[in-house]
C-alpha cells in the first residue's frame, strides 16, 4: 500500500439480526394493534369524513377553503408564535432579574418561577384565566372594541389574531401560555447569563459599561449563542402545551379535533390525524431550527 | 531641581488609598493598606500567591468591594455602591491575566465599544483610535479577526489596547504575562515598557523581576493581605529589609 492509494474502505453500518428482531417484534406489536380494532372491536375505518374537516368546498365562493381541522391548526400556530414573542420578553426580563443584585427583583423572578413550576399547567390556566377574563379583561376594555372598526375587521388583523369576535378568547390563551412557557424560558435564560465566564463581567466593567450595557453588548449575545438549541426545544415544547389551552374554549386544534371526534364519532381517525397533524407541525420546526442551528455554527468563523 | 517634579509634588496623588480592609467572608484578605501612586509613578506590586495584590488593585475600580478605609483616584473617593464608577472606571485602565476579550465582537469592535458607550467619540473617531493603538501594539493587521482566532500574547496585547482606547489617567496590570507561553511574554512585556516610558501611571502585579528592575519606581511586596515592604527595585532585589521578602526572592530566583 503506497500513500496515494484510496483509504480502506469503511464498513457499512448493517442491520444486524438483533436490530432486525427488535424491528419484527415492534411490527409484530403494530399489527396484533391493528388485529384488535378491526376484527376484536369490529372497528370499521372510515377517513373520509374526518379527513372532509380538513378542507371543505364552499359553494358560495365556489373553491376549497379551510375546515375546521385546518382553521384549528392555524390557530395554534398563531397561538404558539405570539406565546413565544411574549414568552421570551418575559423570559428574558425575568431570567434577567434571577441574577441580578436588586434583591426585590430576584425574589420577584423567583416566586414567578418557582410558583409556575410547582403547580400543574391545568390548574394554573383555569385560576388564570377566570383571573383574565373576568377581572383584567373588563377592566382594560377589550370587551368594548368595536368588532366592525376598520383597525379590526381587516384581513391582516385576521392574520395576526383570528377571527376578531374571539380575541379575548385568544388573548386569554396567549397570557396564559405566554406566563407559562415564560417560565421555563427564564431558567433557561438565567442559565445562559450565569454560564458567562466571569472575567467578562468584569471587562466589561473595567471599560465603564453601564450595567445595562454589560448586559447588553456582551453577556447576553454570547449567552444567546448557547440557550438557542433550549430556546428552540422550549419552543416546540410550547406548541405541544398550547393544547392545554384548548381547555378553556380557544379554538386551536385540539378543542376543534374534540368537537370533530363527537359529531364525526370517528374517534381513533380524528385523533390520529390531529397526532400527525401536530407532528409535522413540530418536526418541521425541529428540522428547521437545526438547520438555522448548523448555519449559525458555520457562520462564526 | 526638574519643574516636572517640582509640579508633581504638589498635585495630589493619582491613587491613594489608606488604611484599606477587606474580608473574604470571615477570611481577612486585605489588612490596613496604605499607598500613594503620584502621577507617572510605575508601581509593581509582587509578592507571594494569595497575598492580595490582585484583591488590592481590583478595589480600586471597584471590581472587588472595599469594607473600611478610602480609595480615592484623582482626588475622587470611590465607594461600593457609588453611582459614578464608570466614570472613575473609564479613568482607570486594567489588564487581566486571562485577557477577558470579548469573544463575540472583531478586534476593533473590543476597541470601540468602550468609547462609543460611554459617548466619549462618535463611532468613525472612535475607530481611527482603536486603530491608532492597535498600531502602537504591534497588531493592526488584526483588526477584523475575532480573539480566538489570535494567540496568546496577540490577545493580551489588544486587551492593552482595549484599555487604552478609554484614554484612561492610570493602567492596573494583573499579572498580564502569566497565562502566556514563554515565547510570547516578551512581545507584551515590550509593550508595556513602551507604555512606562511615555509616561502611562502603571500599577502592576508581575513576577517578571527583568521588567520590574527596568521600569519600576517602587516594589511594592505583599504577604498576607498587608504591604510588609516598599522599596526601589535595586534596593529591594539586593538587600531586602525584610526575612518574608528575602524569602520571596529566594523562592523566585530559586528554582
Ligand atoms: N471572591 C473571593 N471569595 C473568597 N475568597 C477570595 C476571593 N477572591 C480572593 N479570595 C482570597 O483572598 C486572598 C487573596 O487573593 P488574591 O487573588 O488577591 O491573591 P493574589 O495575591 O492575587 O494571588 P495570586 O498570585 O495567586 O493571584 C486569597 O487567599 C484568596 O483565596
Ligand atoms: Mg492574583
Amino acid at each position: 500500500m503506497d500513500r496515494n492509494s484510496p483509504p480502506p474502505e469503511q464498513r457499512k453500518k448493517r442491520f444486524t439480526l438483533v436490530d432486525l428482531l427488535l424491528f419484527s417484534a415492534l411490527a409484530a406489536l403494530i399489527l396484533y394493534a391493528g388485529y384488535r380494532v378491526n376484527d376484536v372491536l369490529v372497528y370499521h375505518w372510515n377517513w373520509s369524513r374526518v379527513l372532509g374537516f380538513l378542507v371543505k368546498y364552499d359553494q358560495e365562493s365556489e373553491s376549497w377553503v379551510a375546515n375546521l381541522l385546518l382553521q384549528g391548526l392555524a390557530t395554534t400556530l398563531r397561538l404558539a408564535i405570539w406565546a413565544t414573542v411574549f414568552a421570551t420578553l418575559v423570559g428574558v426580563v425575568m431570567g434577567y432579574w434571577r441574577t441580578c443584585q436588586n434583591l426585590a427583583l430576584r425574589i420577584i423572578s423567583r416566586c414567578y418561577v418557582e410558583l409556575i413550576r410547582n403547580i400543574p399547567p391545568i390548574v394554573f390556566i383555569f385560576i388564570f384565566y377566570f383571573f383574565v377574563s373576568s377581572q383584567l379583561f373588563p377592566a382594560i376594555g377589550i370587551y368594548n372594541i368595536d368588532r366592525d372598526n376598520p383597525w379590526v375587521a381587516n384581513e391582516v388583523f385576521a392574520f395576526l389574531f383570528g377571527d376578531p369576535a374571539l380575541l379575548d378568547n385568544f388573548l386569554a390563551g396567549m397570557i396564559c401560555l405566554s406566563l407559562f412557557e415564560g417560565a421555563y424560558i427564564t431558567e433557561i435564560v438565567r442559565a445562559g447569563i450565569q454560564s458567562t465566564p466571569k472575567g467578562q463581567w468584569e471587562a466589561a466593567r473595567s471599560i465603564g459599561l453601564s450595567p445595562f450595557n454589560v448586559l447588553r453588548d456582551i453577556i447576553l449575545p454570547q449567552a444567546v449563542r448557547k440557550i438557542l438549541p433550549p430556546l428552540a426545544g422550549q419552543f416546540i415544547t410550547l406548541i405541544k402545551d398550547s393544547a392545554i389551552i384548548s381547555l378553556i374554549s380557544i379554538q386551536e386544534l385540539t378543542f376543534v379535533a374534540n368537537e370533530v371526534a363527537a359529531t364525526t364519532t370517528r374517534v381513533f381517525e380524528t385523533w390520529i390525524l390531529v397526532g400527525a397533524m401536530y407532528f409535522v407541525l413540530c418536526y418541521s420546526f425541529a428540522l428547521l431550527f437545526a438547520h438555522l442551528e448548523r448555519r449559525a455554527k458555520r457562520s462564526q468563523r | 531641581m526638574n519643574p516636572a517634579m517640582n509640579e508633581s509634588s504638589h498635585t495630589p496623588p493619582l491613587v491613594e488609598i489608606s488604611g484599606l480592609c477587606k474580608w473574604f467572608g470571615e477570611f481577612s484578605a486585605l489588612y490596613d493598606i496604605n499607598l500613594q501612586v503620584n502621577s507617572g509613578e510605575r508601581v509593581v506590586v509582587c509578592g507571594p500567591s494569595g497575598s492580595g495584590k490582585s484583591t488590592m488593585i481590583r478595589c480600586i475600580n471597584q471590581l472587588e468591594e472595599h469594607q473600611a478605609g478610602t480609595i480615592k483616584v484623582d482626588g475622587r473617593e470611590v465607594m461600593p455602591g457609588m453611582k459614578q464608577i464608570e466614570e472613575v472606571r473609564r479613568d482607570v485602565g486594567m489588564v487581566f491575566q486571562s485577557f477577558n476579550l470579548f469573544p463575540h465582537l472583531t478586534v476593533v469592535e473590543n476597541l470601540t465599544i468602550g468609547p462609543i458607550r460611554n459617548k466619549l467619540v462618535s463611532k468613525t473617531e472612535a475607530t481611527e483610535r482603536a486603530m491608532h493603538y492597535l498600531e502602537r501594539v504591534h497588531i493592526a493587521e488584526q483588526a477584523d479577526k475575532y480573539p480566538p482566532q489570535l494567540s496568546g500574547g496577540q490577545q493580551q496585547r489588544v486587551a492593552i489596547a482595549r484599555s487604552l482606547c478609554l484614554q484612561p489617567k492610570i493602567m492596573l496590570f494583573d499579572e498580564p504575562t502569566s497565562a502566556l507561553d514563554p515565547e510570547m511574554i516578551a512581545g507584551v512585556l515590550d509593550v508595556m515598557i513602551e507604555l512606562a516610558e511615555g509616561g502611562m501611571t502603571m500599577i502592576c502585579v508581575t513576577h517578571e523581576m527583568g521588567f520590574a528592575r527596568r521600569v519600576a519606581d517602587r516594589i511594592v511586596f505583599m504577604d498576607f493581605g498587608e504591604i510588609v515592604e516598599v522599596a526601589e527595585p535595586e534596593t529591594f532585589f539586593n538587600s531586602p529589609r525584610t526575612e518574608r521578602a528575602k524569602l520571596f526572592l529566594s523562592q523566585l530566583l530559586g528554582h
